[in-house]
């Protein structure tokens, strides 16, 4: 057993209500210069919808993340003889245009237009050329365009979706869609490490992040293409690779990552976990259908005698242990098995777990007769003569989950690789809360149908209100366990981290300057 | 004439080698952010094909048959004693030139008539294009007019190069040589002064670690069981990555 440590997270998808907090203030921290305008290491995508950038998930464009072959796992795009052989032009690499082009306004000219007859206007320019451009594309560009042709049809999962299965969920009255914010997932086995030439790309031994030495890149582009996730991006103004740095200067500093902490819906938690690093390889080898079984096997328990023994024996510190007991990371994932990692097909293991959607998925629009409230009412008293109901009711207990707006199998193909009864069994929990929460608060359900839900679900009266107060009353302090850093150990884990605004933003002290 | 010779012919192979070697240590040292391929394939990647990859393996082919003619001069006579195997490796080095010159053309055009991609090329991009261009131009003219290179090469270049790199210049054989091949050998040596001030300089790094490293990177700030060990006294040296 080889105990490690790894700061992870969830993000609790019924909970996003998709206002782009998080990306504004990324961006506003890592990526507002030059050469990286177009990078949004945090970004929040409609499901369905095709993605930043578009169709990121359809590996057979980009080539991305692990692939299977007769018992060997490869990279898809990348590794060492694709790599090598492919590095003075590279077939699968995403261009600008996949993203997107950078744009602003020319906001002077609204000041210094001069007078006329017609109001001045912002007209749109690249931010790479300067050029007036007309802006075609943007990184939340199918923003809650769920059901549009050039978007949501376009999602690639729904690649095994029956054109029946497919239409319902385009039907105007019945469409339902979902906010998808995704950052990197600092994987345990991460394509983007495996497929850098220079060596640039490195997993952090004490917290897990992963991070590109700015140094050693040499631009040559592989972790591009071999990222499933596409969290690495290319500057092409510095000619370095970039990615989502988990905030660590402020993790070092017991804050939380600056999306996390901007999070208005607060539906993102971070905290530890303890895994067995000697069984990553078994794991990454296994069958598509057990890999996120196996991948959950791997994370360990932090209240296991043995497991703390171990993890002791390993150098994490008492500090880092404590944190990973009380991390809420761990309820979701371990404890309550509510979270799932995005796409676990890819094999990379990534350690961002998602709370599937439970609403508006489950709910449905139900014809009721109006006609006997109507008869009750005051005939000068307004009421809707709309005869559709949107309906959450649990008359059934678990009647509405197969008669649902999504289509299964649309959310295992994006959270569990397929599987639809892990996804079942997600929803029946949250479900099972809501019920037993009902049951607390408002009281009308009875005791024996609540503990009959709870029971149905695999949960204790006491994990559903545990569910619940993380959930939903959670404050700063539960949502956010931090292990701290150890800098009297270390010393200093980087060198410097004062740097300037402008400049390449993380552990590098001299002006950036791109190279001749 | 024999102050020019001796310039173009030593001196000048003197000064770029100090600044070739120079320049890149100090860039490698203490630029490291600087140092990169600088890559433009992500703002055009469908002409870049059609450039980087002839160039590429042209100039990769080229240079190591150059290194090889230099290192093992009689190895390749040996070869070259068969006429069939001259032919075999004079019509193959002259197709990867080809090769090269055809790479370096689209690169040129694709670089100037990209409106994107004039936000990313410098001036020194301009000097390595036209030197490279003129190199590989006057390499094909060499081949073509006065044959069997890789043979006179061996013969007559390498001992001058050799004398070059033994402190003792000797340029009584190169003198000779027309001016054409005078020309290759400065622009050769302008080219590695250049290295240093240039793109060209990744290719002083490529990744070859690669072949042979593990696919997977750990990084620790300290060595993890050390540092919770009581024994371990605490110190201000920096411990190194395990």
């Amino acid at each position: 057993m080889d105990v490690r440590s790894q700061v992870s997270m969830v993000f609790h998808l019924d909970k996003c209500i998709g206002c782009h907090t998080c990306s504004v203030a990324c961006k506003n921290i890592w990526t507002d210069r030059k050469g990286a305008e177009y990078m949004w290491w945090n970004n929040v995508e409609t499901k369905p919808g095709t993605g930043y950038p578009t169709k990121w998930e359809d590996q057979t464009i980009y080539r991305g993340g692990w692939q299977k072959e007769n018992g060997k796992v490869t990279l898809k795009g990348a590794g060492k003889r694709r790599g090598l052989t492919n590095i003075f032009y590279n077939p699968n690499l995403p261009v600008i245009d996949d993203y997107y082009e950078p744009f602003t306004y020319k906001y002077l000219d609204l000041i210094e237009a001069p007078e006329g007859d017609d109001q001045p206007t912002a007209r749109p320019v690249s931010l790479i050329t300067g050029e007036p451009i007309d802006i075609k594309m943007g990184p939340n560009w199918d923003d809650d365009l769920s059901g549009t042709p050039d978007f949501a049809r376009n999602d690639p999962n729904f690649q095994n979706l029956s054109a029946a299965e497919q239409e319902v969920m385009f039907q105007l009255e019945k469409m339902a869609f979902f906010y998808l914010p995704r950052i990197c997932n600092h994987c345990l086995n991460p394509a983007c490490v495996a497929s850098c030439p220079s060596g640039a790309i490195y997993k952090r031994g004490e917290d897990g992040v992963v991070l590109i030495n700015q140094e050693v890149c040499r631009a040559w582009r592989m972790c591009v293409t071999a990222c499933p996730y596409k969290k690495s991006y290319y500057n092409w103004h510095t000619g370095k690779s970039e990615k989502c740095i988990l905030c660590f200067p402020r993790l070092e500093a017991g804050l939380a990552p600056a999306c996390m902490h901007s999070c208005v819906g607060r539906i993102r938690y971070l905290g530890v976990l303890l895994y067995d690093a000697s069984k990553i390889e078994d794991v990454v080898h296994d069958d598509e259908k057990n890999l996120i079984n196996r991948h959950m096997d791997i994370i360990l328990d932090p209240f296991d005698e043995k497991v703390i023994r171990a993890a002791k024996m390993n150098g994490v510190a008492d500090s880092t242990i404590h944190a990973a007991q009380n991390s809420p990371v761990y309820k979701y994932v371990k404890e309550w098995k509510l979270a799932l990692p995005l796409h676990a097909e890819f094999r990379t293991l990534p350690m961002l777990f998602y709370v599937p959607p439970l609403l508006p998925v489950m709910a449905t629009l139900k014809q009721v007769d109006n006609t006997e409230q109507a008869d009750k009412m005051n005939p000068i008293a307004k009421y809707w003569d709309d005869n559709w109901l949107y309906d959450t009711s649990t008359a059934e207990l678990w009647g509405t989950l197969d008669q649902v707006r999504f289509p299964l199998k649309y959310l295992a193909n994006m959270l569990s690789a397929g599987n639809e009864d892990m996804i079942k069994d997600k929803w029946k929990k949250l479900m099972a809360v809501r019920i037993h929460r009902r049951r607390v608060t408002v009281g009308d359900i009875s005791n024996e149908k609540a503990d009959e839900v709870l029971r149905d679900a695999g949960l204790t009266a006491e994990q559903a209100d545990g569910v619940f107060y993380l959930t939903a009353l959670a404050k700063f302090e539960d949502r956010f366990v931090i292990p701290p850093a150890h800098r009297e150990q270390a010393i200093e884990m980087m060198d410097f981290t004062g740097d300037a605004k402008g400049e390449i933003g993380f552990g590098i002290k001299s002006k950036v300057k791109r190279g001749l | 004439m024999n102050i020019l010779d001796n310039f173009f012919l030593i001196a000048l192979p003197y000064i770029a080698l100090a600044v070739f070697l120079v320049g890149s240590i100090y860039r490698y040292t203490y630029k490291g952010f600087q140092l990169s391929s600088l890559s433009s394939q992500f703002l055009e990647g469908r002409r870049l094909f059609y450039g980087s990859v002839p160039f590429h393996w042209g100039v990769i082919f080229l240079f190591t048959g150059h290194l090889i003619a230099f290192l093992f001069p009689r190895s390749v006579l040996a070869w070259n004693s068969q006429p069939v195997r001259l032919m075999i490796l004079e019509i193959t080095a002259f197709v990867f030139g080809i090769s090269m010159l055809i790479g370096l053309v689209n690169l040129l055009i694709r670089r100037y008539t990209t409106p994107r991609l004039k936000y990313v090329t410098n001036k020194m991009d301009f000097v390595v294009y036209a030197l490279l261009i003129t190199q590989t131009f006057v390499g094909l003219w060499i081949a073509y007019n006065f044959r069997w290179g890789s043979s006179w090469f061996s013969s007559l270049l390498t001992p001058y190069l050799y004398s070059i790199f033994t402190l003792q210049p000797d340029t009584s054989a190169v003198v000779l040589l027309p001016w054409t091949v005078k020309l290759h050998i400065i622009l050769a040596f302008t080219i590695i002064g250049i290295i240093p001030f240039s793109r060209l300089i990744h290719f002083l790094v490529p990744p070859i670690n690669y072949i042979w490293r593990p696919y997977q990177q750990v990084k620790w700030y300290w060595d993890k069981r050390k540092v919770r060990s009581p024994r371990t006294p605490w110190t201000l040296q920096r411990p190194k990555n395990n």
